[in-house]
């Protein structure tokens, strides 16, 4: 009872803030998340058990999406794959994220030199193109996940540095700032507790779309061997299974696409809702559709009634 | 004569321009303050007040340099390193600004805003720090200031707000409190209240103040001497009580001039002739020169100095003429 309270009270504040689109995407990443992190529980099938006899099996009751060339559960691979094709991004922001912020918030604190120095260095990364240094850094160092996780860290810096720049560097000169430096606060403590706080939205808001990209940029790795290695299990890896496609057998391959461009529109449109970008115009018309007649109505007889009537 | 609480000697701010040249903002501010006095800072906007504060906190804008000394019980402020300046910030001196709702985060609570500093700087537990910040908070006059302490910035009136910054400042319990104009961003009957509230609490806990305003009587209520600032120079410093009197320099007595009367009434305010004028915008000479009544040529191109006349400070060259009967009582006395 009292659970279900918390939930309903939990479901409600969340719309508010992301809005429809918002909680749609927020609740399919949760299930995608709590489905990779309970994998062993919730895959059918161990996902690298071949059984040629199942070969291209079509969707049945033993594989409920069917099996591929070698005759493994495509079910059970997709959701061992979500871990690799989740973990992959979530270091590569994390990484991102460590290194980028520290700088933004020093480029914003102390300006001038600092300021453009390190402005310069992200517009310089910013214009490598993050697969390419990926597929640099294989060559340099072999295929693998490693490589590519490291080199699209540092390409993923400025995407998401350069936002937190700009965000901290409009509160840098609000006058509150001012006010705590009198207070004896030091740079460190301004930055961190009251200007980064203050700035977070936008920060989770451009991780989560960081995020998505990030999670196609290693799966197109993957996809071209250079990422994760093929027996394990891997979205990125299942697209690239040309032999399936070339047999006529679609659906090993567009089942793990559609996931992969699931998880990042969703991943996209919540990291909108989240640093307050309003839905598009064509997400919000229906809306106001339904209510402009009555908007039309109210102001007509606005004159007659008098004012708190309306409700 | 004990070390002065604060003193300024030759302070000077100038505005780098984006064309590459300078402005002078201030032009050799003098002021000493003795420990527990209260200081009025008076003028029009634009006539360095502000500028002159903020260079005692060393919270210029990027653009502006300082030259001339700052020193707070005799330490030099401009030559302090960062930990050192935290520390003079923390309990040194205390600043009320204009308008609380820009000088508070807005995203914290009103609790987390006053007990920040005392569990940073102070090393105070969360309980200690609550239990003093709701103290003073029933000290500055507020209700309920339990509530309060959980309520957001957004959630309480102008007034109320300025108290509670009246409160942090003094939570940190410093020697010298900085009002930046600290009411006039509030309603009018607020405005007493508040001045009230800070008087009354400077006074019993010995606070020095530099109390900024343009409102010449309000100045005069709550300030020990009162120093009349134009164009980023200080033209007359006298003590409050004398001022209304005994006021010598042309613009103190064109300020005193314009104020209305409460008790006849005024088809006309007057006012003073021309505009306010920034300091880089004066001539060598007196810059109140082109809007002075009792200007003559020399005073246009000659620079005054401030003078002692009639128990004050003056900057003013014409003293003799404009007020020929105090200049022989200075001779006789």
């Amino acid at each position: 009872m009292k659970a279900g309270h918390l939930m309903k009270a939990f479901f409600t504040r969340t719309y508010g803030q992301l809005g429809r689109s918002g909680t749609v995407a927020a609740v399919f990443l949760a299930v995608v998340l709590l489905v990779a992190l309970a994998a062993p529980l919730v895959a059918p099938a161990d996902p690298n058990q071949a059984n040629l006899l199942d070969a291209y099996a079509g969707p049945s009751g033993s594989h409920l999406l069917g099996a591929d060339g070698i005759g493994r559960d495509i079910l059970s691979r997709l959701i061992y794959g979500s871990r690799t094709s989740l973990l992959g991004p979530a270091l590569v922001v994390g990484v991102a994220l460590l290194i980028g912020i520290p700088l933004a918030l020093a480029a914003s604190w102390y300006g001038g030199l600092v300021d453009g120095v390190v402005a310069r260095i992200f517009d310089l990364v910013y214009a490598l193109p993050g697969l390419l240094l990926a597929v640099l850094t294989v060559a340099l160092f072999g295929p693998g996940l490693t490589p590519a996780v490291v080199a699209l860290s540092i390409a993923y810096i400025p995407f998401l540095a350069r936002i937190v720049r700009a965000a901290a560097r409009q509160q840098r000169v609000s006058p509150y700032v001012d006010a705590l430096a009198v207070q004896g606060f030091g740079a460190v403590r301004i930055t961190v507790r009251h200007i980064l706080r203050n700035i977070m939205p936008v920060v989770v808001g451009q991780a989560a779309i960081a995020f998505g990209y990030a999670l196609l940029d290693l799966a197109s790795l993957s996809y071209l061997g250079l990422a994760v290695q093929a027996p394990t299990p891997d979205w990125g890896v299942m697209v690239s299974d040309s032999d399936a496609l070339l047999k006529g057998y679609w659906l090993p391959v567009i089942a793990p696409g559609v996931l992969i461009v699931l998880t990042v529109l969703a991943l996209t449109v919540l990291g909108a809702r989240i640093s307050g970008e309003k839905p598009p115009g064509y997400l919000r018309r229906a809306r106001r559709q339904r209510t402009a007649p009555a908007a039309v109505g109210a102001a007509e007889s606005n004159d007659k009634t008098p004012v708190g009537a309306a409700r | 004569m004990s070390t002065p609480l604060l003193e300024l000697s030759g302070l000077t701010v100038d505005f780098a321009t984006d064309d590459g040249g300078s402005r002078t903002l201030l032009d050799g501010v003098d002021l000493t303050l003795a420990p527990g006095e209260a200081l009025g800072l008076v003028g029009e906007s634009g006539s360095g007040k502000s500028m002159t504060v903020r260079a005692v906190t060393r919270l210029l804008p990027p653009a502006a340099t300082a030259s001339g000394t700052v020193r707070f019980e005799g330490r030099d402020v401009g030559a302090m390193d960062a930990a050192a300046l935290r520390g003079y910030r923390d309990g040194g001196v205390g600043m009320v600004f204009q308008d609380p709702r820009a000088h508070i985060n807005p995203t914290r609570r009103i609790g987390a805003f006053l007990i920040e500093a005392l569990i940073k700087n102070r090393g105070l537990k969360k309980k200690e720090a609550l239990a003093r910040a709701e103290a003073v908070l029933a000290d500055v006059g507020i209700d309920d200031p339990a509530r309060r302490l959980r309520q957001y910035p957004h959630e309480v009136s102008g007034g109320m707000l300025q108290r509670v910054m009246i409160a942090s400042v003094l939570l940190a319990e410093p020697r010298l409190i900085l009002a930046d104009e600290p009411t006039t961003a509030l309603d009018v009957t607020i405005q007493r209240e508040v001045v009230a509230i800070l008087d009354r609490l400077r006074r019993e806990r010995g606070m020095g103040m530099v109390f900024i305003t343009h409102d010449l009587d309000l100045a005069l209520a709550v300030c020990g001497r009162v120093a009349v600032m134009y164009a980023g120079r200080i033209v007359e410093l006298r003590s409050a009580e004398t001022l209304h009197e005994r006021a010598a320099h042309p613009y103190t007595l064109g300020l005193l001039g314009s104020r209305p009367a409460i008790d006849e009434r005024a088809e006309r305010l007057r006012a003073i002739p021309g505009r306010p004028v920034s300091a880089f915008e004066a001539g060598p000479g007196c810059a109140f020169a082109p809007r002075c009544g009792f200007a003559v040529e020399d005073c246009h191109s000659t620079p005054q100095q401030l003078t002692e006349f009639d128990g004050g400070l003056v900057r003013c060259g014409r003293l003799a003429e404009i007020h020929p009967d105090r200049i022989s009582e200075e001779a006789t006395a």
